[in-house]
């Protein structure tokens, strides 16, 4: 018996009649059904719907609708999480249909794509909503049935009554059902008893993304609607002096061109508020290609920003940020962060006698590593549609954070909460630029200017330029060993601009009996924020590559090496907060050794392994290189994750598969530069992105098969797939490459 | 401002626009066909591929007055309904992730296999590597041409 009480925010589990209003969605629900195979018979809806709770409505003929809460940019949470709300209210797949809930803070506790925690948050809650609802049903069948509760059974959306040989179908009874008190806890099944959990089920939204349907924010439309644009400083460390539109204003189409101020001045940032121009142009028009041609027709004048000091309220927490002056290089930061490394830093974590130990040791190893700011570059650009009435606000358009922006857009627009209504649409991509949503502000700013309905949209200029950036990092490792090539001493110090980029607690910590963790940092006008596994997707290459020089110094297996070493870790465990399961990562790489085939490579192929803990999953891959005309060419990718109970498989696996190629790609090509504050690439004719010649021939993906609760995915992948490809280099050319990007401009892969 | 007739998935349409304006605007703002998405506006991701008498095109960079005779295709013109053997190589492989430049990868597609009815993986790179998938689906995006290269 698997009972879970119903406490988690049991106003989720009431009737909510503003979910249910099918004006509130976007359109083609009907086509959302979960039925996406091509031989597909058309599903006949119901005639009435009844409400069981924020999740979910079943309507009189049996076919269930599915609120799906969070946002989704492709990591598949519109599929996933409706199919644990099937799981326990026991439902035939072939009968749901999956609808993107808005946003709704007071029925959903956590509408927020980000930090790979989606389906490890949301799990409970997604298996009670279905679990209340399945309790219902079976409390309505057996009042109507005057038989026992125990005795009522359910099976893919059918009530059964054995004894007295009874059954009814859930849409018969679900105006009763949804009539009764909410049960005080519910009986959930046993992950052996799974169904649709453990089953790889077609993306949801699958043919609407094929047949062209207008599902992202971008295609929003609304009767009256105005197009808007931004022109923001070119250069961080700029602001607006003045403009003059005149030119632009009397262009065709152009209904005005104004200044906007995304903050109030007293306004208190929090941690997604980031943005380095909050002072801009706004220019709206009747139609896209109108708006940007006045957008070219503005002559703005820039000047530099000063000095300040920001204090940025992180969920309570108040800290002050140092935003300097002055236009930055990518040059001064490379000669700045040489200098810092060098300079004493902020002590993280020690452990026995670090110094005394690398005296003593009889090999000391020490390499460097760098990486530069990544943009986002996510294919659709940011935009957001606006439509301020009053003191009443809609909004609707791609955001991983609505909770967050409503309360920013609710202060400076003097608004109560309440009154702003925010529709998530489906985005195109996020990988964490989309938490900051300082367009959300803009979008209501011009709405309420022009008093229409607007949609803002930046262009992939403004999208590249006005970047919330993986930030630029060093990272510096020493190692020493004895006599006995064991690991006695290691010293991690990193920093970055503004953030150093190191996890104390991490591995090898915890199995190394001298220890030292620092960190430093330079303060920096350029905005940095979340890319896809924060700091981790730095970290994990450099301590990756760097494990396996010591590995080798130490003339031991790079897989043995990692194995001795977490099972120290277990067995006489160093230090406490150490944040991984040494069991759990010993697991992970010993699948991924016999999966790879580790012990016998094939002739020719160059391999590097890779493994790391973040998001509270285990990743680790084998990558192979061959060279091919002298040129490398990533062959294979054998990866292994342990992310606990695995929803959907295939679509989990494929979320992997992305993880590596986005890796590969930022590997080899990902880099952006500054020049008097000015970003250096603008667009994707410079801003290399990896592309279908360049991604691996074959990817493998093997799940650790358990029944631990389900951990993150989006992001676990992703950062050791740097220190993979570094390792398999090595191996390949002899040089083992320590600063990303690790091709230089016009290198092919081959 | 000039009128002009399109050819567009089998129908005429009449729109008023400056000469200059690029088909994907015209599409997307103009005849609310927003399949056709908006990468680059410079012919470097794909996202706004279409077909003109059967060819891929980017039409961020096409001019509507370049149009002439020619008849486009968008991904809403594929086919009615999600038919086209692309369409349900791209289901049955579960290719999207955002599936925000799947549109253009599809056209992109399609113009392969009608010239290339059974392209080798080389000839898919090669004819794809236009198309920028930023989640990283490529190896699904291959597998279903060859899929449906096979039907």
């Amino acid at each position: 018996m698997n009972l879970i009480k119903t406490t988690y925010n049991r106003r989720s589990f009431l009737k909510n009649s503003v979910l249910t209003g099918g004006g509130m969605m976007l359109g083609f629900s009907w086509l959302a059904s979960c039925q996406t195979e091509a031989t597909e018979t058309a599903m006949t809806m119901p005639e009435e719907w009844f409400d069981i709770n924020a999740y979910l409505k079943i309507g009189d003929n049996g076919v269930v609708t599915i609120y799906s809460p969070n946002p989704e940019f492709g990591q598949n949470v519109m599929t996933s999480m409706p199919m644990i709300v099937a799981e326990e209210l026991d439902v035939d797949w072939k009968k749901v249909i999956v609808e993107q809930a808005p946003f709704n803070a007071k029925a959903y506790p956590r509408q927020f794509t980000g930090g790979s925690q989606g389906i490890r948050r949301s799990f409970d809650g997604l298996r009670m909503a279905g679990g209340a609802a399945r309790h219902l049903l079976r409390q309505a069948a057996s009042d109507m049935w005057q038989v026992p509760f125990e005795q009522v059974t359910t099976k893919e959306g059918v009530l059964y009554h054995k004894p007295s040989g009874k059954s009814i179908g859930y849409g018969e009874v679900a105006s009763a059902a949804a009539k009764l008190e909410v049960p005080e806890e519910v009986q959930l099944k046993e992950v052996k008893d799974y169904k649709i959990i453990g089953s790889s089920r077609k993306n949801v939204k699958g043919k609407d993304i094929v047949t062209g349907k207008p599902i992202f924010g971008i295609d929003y439309q609304q009767e009256g609607m105005l197009i808007a644009m931004i022109a923001h400083p070119p250069a961080f460390g700029l602001k607006l002096k003045s403009v003059d539109d005149s030119a632009a204003k009397v262009m065709p189409g152009i209904k005005d061109v104004f200044t906007i101020k995304t903050y109030k001045d007293d306004f208190e940032k929090n941690l997604f508020d980031t943005n380095a121009f909050p002072e801009m142009v706004a220019i709206v028009g009747e139609t896209t290609w109108q708006v940007m041609n006045a957008k070219k027709a503005l002559n703005i004048e820039w000047e530099p920003i000063e000095d300040k000091t920001e204090t940025l309220n992180i969920f309570g927490n108040k800290r002050p940020v140092h935003v300097p002056a002055g236009l930055e290089n990518t040059t001064d930061h490379i000669a700045m962060m040489k200098e810092a490394a060098a300079k004493p830093a902020e002590e993280l974590r020690k452990d026995g006698d670090p110094e005394t130990a690398f005296q003593n040791a009889a090999k000391v190893i020490e390499r460097t590593y760098s990486a530069p700011y990544l943009a986002h570059n996510c294919m659709e650009p940011m935009n957001f549609f606006a439509h301020v009435q009053g003191n009443k606000i809609k909004l609707a358009g791609p955001t991983q954070a609505p909770e967050f922006m409503e309360a920013t857009v609710a202060a400076r627009m003097d608004v109560p909460i309440e009154n702003i209504e925010i529709e998530l649409t489906r985005m195109g991509g996020g990988f964490g630029r989309r938490a900051y949503g300082h367009h959300m502000t803009e979008a209501a700013l011009i709405s309420q200017k022009v008093g229409a309905p607007v949609k803002l949209m930046y262009t992939r200029e403004d999208d590249m330029t006005f970047g919330i950036y993986r930030p630029t990092y060093t990272i510096t490792y020493r190692a020493g060993l004895d006599e006995n090539n064991n690991l006695i001493a290691f010293h991690v110090k990193g920093g970055g601009v503004p953030e150093h980029p190191v996890f104390a607690n991490r591995f090898p910590a915890g199995a190394v009996d001298n220890y030292l963790a620092e960190g430093w940092k330079i303060d920096s006008n350029i905005t940095i924020g979340a890319f896809r596994a924060p700091r981790s997707n730095f970290t994990a290459g450099a301590e990756q590559s760097f494990l396996d020089e010591v590995a080798e110094l130490a003339g031991k297996d790079p897989f043995d090496f990692r194995l001795e070493l977490l099972e120290k870790a277990k067995t006489q465990t160093v230090g406490r907060n150490n944040d991984y399961n040494p069991d759990r990562y010993k697991e992970v790489l010993k699948l991924l050794r016999e999966k790879s085939n580790w012990d016998q490579s094939p002739e020719g192929v160059h391999r590097g392994v890779s493994a790391y803990f973040c998001h509270n999953s285990y990743a680790a891959h084998v990558l192979d290189i061959r060279i091919d005309n002298g040129k490398p060419v990533v062959d294979k990718v054998c990866c292994v994750v342990d992310c606990g109970i695995v929803i959907n498989p295939d679509a989990a696996a494929n979320m992997a598969e992305g993880a590596i190629i986005d890796g590969i790609g930022n590997a080899f090509f990902g880099s952006m530069t500054f020049k008097d504050g000015q970003p250096q690439k603008k667009n994707f004719d410079t801003y290399r992105m990896i592309r279908m010649s360049e991604a691996p021939k074959n990817i493998e993906v093997h799940f650790v098969q358990n029944e631990k609760s389900p951990t993150g995915l989006g992001e676990p992948p992703f950062p050791p797939i740097f220190g993979a490809i570094a390792n398999a280099l090595y191996k390949a050319t002899g040089k083992r490459p320590y600063d990303q990007p690790f091709l230089s401009e016009g290198e092919m892969l081959g | 401002m000039a009128i002009f007739n399109l050819k567009i998935n089998g129908n005429t349409q009449e729109v008023d626009v400056d000469p200059a304006t690029p088909v994907l605007w015209v599409l997307r703002d103009h005849l609310q066909l927003s399949g056709t998405k908006y990468g680059c506006g410079i012919g470097q991701c794909g996202a706004c591929t279409i077909h003109l008498d059967g060819v891929a095109m980017r039409s961020c960079s096409l001019p509507v007055s370049q149009v002439g005779d020619q008849a486009i295709t968008t991904i809403e013109g594929l086919s009615d309904d999600g038919s086209h053997p692309l369409q349900k190589a791209w289901v049955t492989h579960d290719v999207p992730q955002c599936g925000y430049c799947q549109a253009g990868q599809i056209m992109s597609a399609a113009a392969l296999l009608k010239n290339v009815p059974n392209p080798s993986d080389e000839e898919i790179e090669a004819s794809m590597n236009g198309n920028i998938c930023r989640c990283g689906t490529y190896l699904r995006i291959k597998a279903a041409i060859k899929t449906a290269a096979n039907s």
